[in-house]
């Protein structure tokens, strides 16, 4: 008998008193409530120690080039809108490792962000690309359009796919493991930008 | 213990982390005389209750949310064998290889037997409850692999040669001065300048561990779910150390529990609110990695995901039992009971502490193996109340004590009990002798044995001068 089996055996054996469920209430606050609110996203995004800039889509290479200082070096995925990518970047067609550590930041675009948890969540999508991408670098700036805001969890379930690979990212890198106090900045990027498009 | 093929079976003895040396109350009794213990664990699980009260405050359907996780939890339970089959094909039409373990043994065999193939003599990990269940570190040294743990706690425990003691936190019994002395003494290549400094702790161990994260090429974590009609898994971290795991490796191991399933993607509407605001006390935690399968190009290329029973058939087959397997694992019942607080989470011998812990263990290996778990709680029922599943551990610790072999001073004194309760006069006089105890055991002593085993862990109540029939007679 493989363990397959012996496992499905088992476990239909420890069922045959037939536990009848009742349905499952689904009384919360579904997907569709309530409207995104952007300043929630921003009091949560900097709540959770992000820095939040409202800009117009025209102003973001400049901002990003003014981050990230003279002479850093900007990783973006192959499929960036071009206008965003700042003077000098480096895309990624496959990248090694070291490549990829030695960015000085990462920008990108977003999926779909969460106003009430202050949560963005990327679907490497080509202008998110491969998840590496966002790991390695130390810094991290995300631009992220208004109508990708939705107001709940349940909003984001919606829009998502979930074969795709996915990050849900809320704040830099953090810790709560000495005394469970928060400490930002562990091993993921130890800064986060959101660049929140006006236009 | 013979079992027969296809009856649920409990977790086998001599491997993993199920079964402590020694009985709770002696257990506790040492870790009691510990006064930096409970200082840092007073400290610790103040901060998280202060913090996941305020943000579970924020959400106006809370108690909606718990309903809906605890009625997904039970259909989940019901239709366990289907959502199996369902999640092997889903994973498999995705590119992943699925194994199946009855016990901790096979699965460790499995663990080791694959990372073998690849050829590489480490793996990182990602905390993972189910791996320190099955004692998988042990295994894979014994093999000659190195197990290099990079979740910050579990990294503490690892250093300090210890013992995890919370499922979220596992060095939450360690204050920063402890961790600092830690790193200082086994952290290769650690800066002899370092503080205790929450923050440069925790850059140490980003130095420390992002050339083995670069460097090595295969990865074992656990899972937070696994959604059969999708096939996704995911991982709720903080560090990004999981995002490390699952993104760099060429080749994951991913060891979950059965139990752990989920029926829909939507189901993750839920369970993504109601995790997060329990456990860490955040509205939502740092980095959730999810992944289905393999993704061309995008993270390792090689995935496996090793099914575990362990146990859990077993616990399930117990209709008064098998709620216990609908823990997530947040760890809010530790962070508010008053016995975790004060005896820490090694004196329940088991990974699986606190009161979770008191009825998840006796249940995985039988009650005779952790026969004094299930007292170790006063039943107070705060962990019922913060629950984010509402799993109603009060109950099922009574139910459990039921179970659990009674000394047999315990019978004769409830027999003889029963006897006087049945005869009105010998009741009274035995009231009026229950006021030489007042002189027998004072306040705060114990009986003299064996009713002693009794007063070993609780005090003596006080009688009263006079019994209420004297003082109703006399009025």
């Amino acid at each position: 008998m493989s363990s397959r089996d012996l496992i499905l055996d088992r476990v239909r054996a420890a069922l045959r008193d037939a536990p009848v469920v009742p349905d499952v209430p689904r009384d919360y606050r579904p997907a569709g409530t309530n409207k995104a609110d952007l300043d929630v996203l921003v009091d949560r995004l900097v709540d959770y120690k992000a820095q939040v800039y409202r800009v117009t889509s025209a102003e973001v290479a400049a901002t990003v080039a003014g981050l990230v200082g003279e002479g850093g070096a900007v990783l973006v995925p192959p499929g960036l809108p071009a206008p965003w990518r700042p003077e000098g970047a480096f895309a990624d067609d496959g990248l090694t490792p070291d490549r990829i550590a030695a960015a000085d930041a990462v920008l990108t675009a977003a999926a779909v962000a969460v106003a009430e948890t202050g949560t963005i969540v990327l679907d490497a999508s080509p202008d998110q690309g491969r998840r590496i991408i966002t790991l390695l670098p130390d810094v991290h700036i995300i631009v992220l359009r208004p109508s990708q805001v939705v107001a709940s969890v349940p909003d984001a379930i919606a829009h998502l796919d979930g074969t795709r690979p996915l990050t849900w990212i809320s704040g830099p890198s953090a810790t709560s493991d000495i005394e469970l106090n928060r400490v930002e900045g562990v091993h993921g990027p130890r800064h986060l930008h959101v660049l929140l498009l006006t236009d | 213990m013979t079992t027969f093929l296809g009856m649920p079976a409990t977790a086998p003895r001599g491997v993993g982390h199920l079964r402590g040396d020694q009985t709770f109350p002696r257990a506790a009794r040492e870790a009691l005389q510990n006064p930096q213990l409970r200082r840092n664990l007073r400290h610790a699980t103040t901060t998280i209750r202060g913090k996941s009260g305020r943000v579970i405050a924020e959400l106006p359907d809370w108690q909606h949310l718990r309903d809906a996780g605890s009625a997904i939890k039970a259909d989940v339970m019901s239709r366990l064998p289907d959502l199996l089959v369902q999640l092997e094909e889903k994973v498999t039409a995705a590119g992943g290889v699925v194994h199946w373990a009855a016990d901790a043994n096979e699965a460790n065999a499995i663990v080791t037997g694959l990372v073998k193939a690849t050829g590489s003599e480490r793996v990182i990990k990602v905390k993972s409850m189910a791996t320190q269940e099955i004692g998988l570190n042990e295994a894979l040294e014994a093999a000659g692999i190195a197990p290099v743990e990079t979740d910050l706690a579990e990294l503490i425990v690892q250093l300090g040669d210890d013992r995890p003691s919370h499922i979220l936190v596992p060095a939450i019994h360690r204050n920063r001065s402890e961790i600092r002395e830690i790193f200082l003494k086994a952290m290769p290549g650690v800066d002899p300048a370092l503080t205790d400094d929450p923050p440069v702790l925790a850059a140490a161990a980003r130095r420390y561990l992002r050339e083995t994260f670069l460097s090595t090429t295969v990865a074992v974590s656990g899972a937070n779910f696994a959604i059969a009609d999708t096939g996704t898994l995911g991982v709720v971290e903080s560090e990004g150390n999981g995002r490390m795991c699952l993104t760099l490796p060429d080749t994951l191991i991913t060891v979950m529990g059965i139990e752990k399933v989920l029926p829909t993607w939507r189901d993750l509407e839920v369970f993504l609110q109601l995790l997060p605001r329990a456990s860490t006390g955040e509205r939502m935690n740092p980095y959730t990695t999810m992944w289905t399968g393999i993704t061309p190009g995008d993270g390792p290329q090689s995935f496996h995901l090793v099914l575990l029973d362990n146990g859990r058939s077993a616990v399930l087959a117990d209709p008064a039992g098998r709620s216990a397997l609908h823990c997530i694992r947040c760890s809010a019942c530790l962070n508010v009971c008053p016995v975790y607080e004060r005896t820490g989470g090694h004196s329940y011998g088991s990974v699986y502490p606190g009161p979770i812990g008191a009825v998840l263990s006796p249940q995985l290996t039988g009650i005779a193996d952790n026969a004094s778990l299930p007292f170790a709680s006063s039943l107070c029922g705060a962990c019922f109340d913060a629950c984010p599943v509402k799993i109603d551990i009060p109950s099922m610790l009574v139910h459990l004590r039921n179970q659990a072999p009674h000394p047999a001073a315990e019978k004769a004194a409830m027999v003889t009990a029963a006897r006087i309760m049945d005869r009105p006069r010998l009741y009274a006089s035995a009231q009026r002798a229950a006021k030489t105890a007042r002189i027998a055991g004072r306040r705060g002593r114990g009986l003299p044995p064996p009713l002693s085993a009794w007063t070993a862990g609780r005090d003596l109540p006080e009688f009263p001068k006079q019994t209420f029939r004297d003082w109703w007679a006399q009025r």
